[in-house]
């Protein structure tokens, strides 16, 4: 009998509870246990996660504890330099082999019975594998097979510009497909200020807190949802914290560029990620309080213009954005990567990391430690609203009653716009517009329904809403014509 | 001596300004209840008359707590003050932004108001260098918000104040919180 990948049952179809072309979405997904299992079961060991950054282990030996959905992984470097990501549990009972956060060994060793793994090339064929078993000849007449039981390891890892994914899920898409043209807003958050590729790395220190609502309330938020800012963070922009300092804008923003909303269209794809902006919305760094501030960026700004007109890149999309399912970032001011760790139904593990370029002054890094940290996290005075918001949205949607009656993702039905980017379309309004929201819950539903790599792969190959925004215009075209 | 790590071991009164053990007793007395009271204004939102027990050079700091192998509890057990990621690492510039949110009305993490109690033990003066004291503390806030939210954060403290005149100010908070995961949704008080 073979027990490795032995699964309990499926459950109903979550298809049935979201329905873009109506914009109604049950609330059932957002508290129901049994969803939430398959949840864990098929969507989070079949995408694409973000598990740390290559700077949190720059040396061999270093690890970085991480989870990828209901498992907890060890981010490693091996003495060759080479990343792994390890199933962080004893093949023997299953305790975790490292219970510290981050550090530095070439060995786990198990407290329970002392089962011990390397990550030490010179010592078993592959990091990760069982190195040393107590009583090994007496237990098991020395018959073990060691290179059969080491941890867990994630099949495959990405490094993108020093942003490390992984996925368990062997049949899974490459990383760069998975991605695909929203990889432009990956590189915002990991090329530096003045457009070096990848001169990034994370401040030391990694906020983690936990709040009583779904995961998904987190992944949406930030994909795309510019909608709740002047409500929620009304009492953050009435304070002004930004790099203007008292009294300014929030963010930073120009006044002499038409506010922060002008121009700015989301993004959504059909592959699941959004942005709530675009990759044309270029907005130059901000005007800082401190000159000097200001003259660095200017001239990170110009550095970045010149080199990226140069190549033909876009200089818009800074997000914020989340790369699907529950990775969100936003790649300006501030510079910071957020997970949410799905706990349960109602409960979420939020990690926040915050980026530097590597080589930015003193005078810059610490002003930008100082603006993260009164911008985002528990402490942020931004982020403090969102929670109190998700939390109580979460308390209400979990009535018998409250639960027979969807949410409301009706904004910009019908009034997609067409785009440039490959399988992509654009909200028709800065503020108002949940195309990128209606696009994450259906590609959510492809996941979680349990479709195959190859069915996720067909359909996601076009973009149904490209053709109907074509049906659209031909249409109004035609209607044009008559008229006249 | 701005800096709180338990890892230093629990310090021993320095006793530079040379106080005799009654004046010692007295001062412990004056500082206990000057701290009592900061709390007091704390948890009756009296924020304005709170900002005015902090010096102008006040740093309030609350670095991250980590899991780490004994051997590195030294170095690395707390996040750095003044270079890396931390809950609060902020002067009171940033400390009076705070205090104009919660007055807005639509601070939506404090709407409708917590309610808040600091409870400060275990005082004890580490350092008298007149006119400045050090003191060591324990700390239990406890915030019960809405209905049946509850948050309780435990620390140590180490409280730098510095004598004005014939009042006191407080010159340098530091917080070691005990978790390392937040189980708290916010922070949206002060602790």
């Amino acid at each position: 009998m073979t027990i490795e990948g032995k699964r309990p049952p499926a459950h109903g179809r979550v298809a049935d509870l979201v329905d873009v072309h109506s914009g109604e979405i049950s609330r059932e997904i957002f508290v129901d246990e049994a969803i939430h299992k398959q949840e864990l079961e098929n969507l989070f060991p079949r995408a694409w996660l973000f598990v740390g950054h290559a700077s949190q282990v720059p040396n061999p030996g270093d690890y970085f504890s991480s989870w990828m959905g209901s498992d907890p992984v060890l981010l490693t470097r091996d003495d060759k330099g080479q990343v792994y990501v390890l199933l962080n549990s004893c093949r023997h009972r299953g305790m975790k082999v490292c219970r510290y956060d981050e550090g530095n060994t070439m060995q786990f060793t198990c407290p329970y019975h002392a089962w011990s793994y390397s990550i030490d090339g010179s010592l078993v064929d592959v990091p990760g594998d069982l190195h040393g078993v107590p009583h090994m000849k007496s237990a098991y007449q020395g018959q073990l097979d060691k290179a059969k039981w080491g941890l867990v390891r994630c099949p495959r890892v990405y490094d993108y510009k020093g942003l490390i994914f992984a996925t368990w899920d062997t049949e899974a898409p490459d990383f760069l497909d998975y991605a695909g043209d929203f990889h432009w807003w990956l590189d915002n958050l990991a090329d530096a200020f003045d457009g070096t590729e990848g001169g990034t790395e994370v401040f030391h220190g990694v906020l983690k807190w936990r709040i009583k609502s779904n995961w998904k309330f987190v992944s949406e938020n930030f994909l795309g949802d510019t909608y709740h800012g002047a409500s929620t963070h009304a009492s953050v922009e009435a304070v002004g914290i930004g790099p203007g300092g008292k009294g300014k804008r929030r963010h930073g923003e120009r006044q002499n560029q038409g506010g922060f909303s002008k121009g700015r269209m989301k993004t959504s794809f059909r592959l699941g990620h959004g942005a709530s902006d675009n990759l044309d919305y270029e907005l130059p760094y901000p005007e800082f309080a401190e000159p000097k501030l200001t003259e660095y960026f200017e001239k990170a700004w110009e550095k970045r213009a010149e080199k990226l007109r140069a190549e033909g890149r876009p200089l818009g999309g800074r997000g914020p954005a989340t790369l699907f399912p529950n990775m969100s970032f936003a790649a300006g001011f501030p510079r910071s990567i957020l997970v949410a760790h799905p706990i349960s139904a109602t409960e979420t593990e939020v990690w926040r990391w915050f980026l530097v370029d590597k080589d930015a002054p003193d005078f810059v890094r610490e002003w930008l430690r100082q603006y993260y940290m009164r911008y985002g996290g528990p402490a942020g005075m931004t982020e403090q609203d969102d929670m109190e918001n998700w939390d109580y949205a979460t308390q209400a949607s979990r009535g018998v009653v409250a639960r027979r009656f969807p949410y409301n993702y009706q904004q910009g039905l019908d009034r997609e716009q067409a785009s440039d980017l490959d399988r992509a379309v654009h909200s028709d309004h800065a503020i108002a517009g949940e195309v990128n929201a209606r696009a994450f819950y259906q590609r959510w539903t492809e996941y979680v329904d349990n479709l195959t790599q190859d069915q996720l792969r067909e359909l996601a190959s076009v973009d149904e809403r490209v053709e109907r925004i074509r049906e659209r215009e031909a249409a109004a075209a035609a209607a044009k014509e008559e008229t006249e | 001596m701005s800096t709180l790590s338990e890892h230093e071991g629990t310090p021993q009164l320095v006793n530079e300004s040379g106080l005799s053990k009654a004046d010692l007793r007295d001062l412990l007395a004056d500082v206990s209840d000057f701290l009592y009271r900061e709390a007091d204004l704390l948890d009756e939102r009296r924020y304005t008359e709170w900002l005015d027990m902090l010096a102008e050079d006040y740093q309030y700091s609350v670095p991250l707590r980590m899991n780490v192998p004994f051997s590195d509890v030294v170095s690395n057990e707390d996040t750095k003050v003044g270079a890396e990621v931390c809950w609060f690492d902020e002067p009171k510039s940033t400390v009076e932004l705070r205090v104009i949110q919660l007055l807005t009305g639509v601070h939506w993490a404090e709407e409708p108001v917590s309610r808040v109690s600091h409870l400060v033990t275990n005082l004890r003066l580490t350092r008298v260098a007149l006119p400045e004291v050090e003191v060591s503390s324990r700390f239990l806030v406890y915030r019960n918000r809405v209905s049946d939210e509850i948050d309780i954060l435990v620390g140590r403290r180490r409280d730098v104040l510095r004598q004005d005149g014939d009042e006191w100010k407080l010159t340098r908070r530091t917080l070691l919180l005990d978790q390392s995961v937040l189980m708290a949704k916010n922070l949206s008080i002060f602790i």
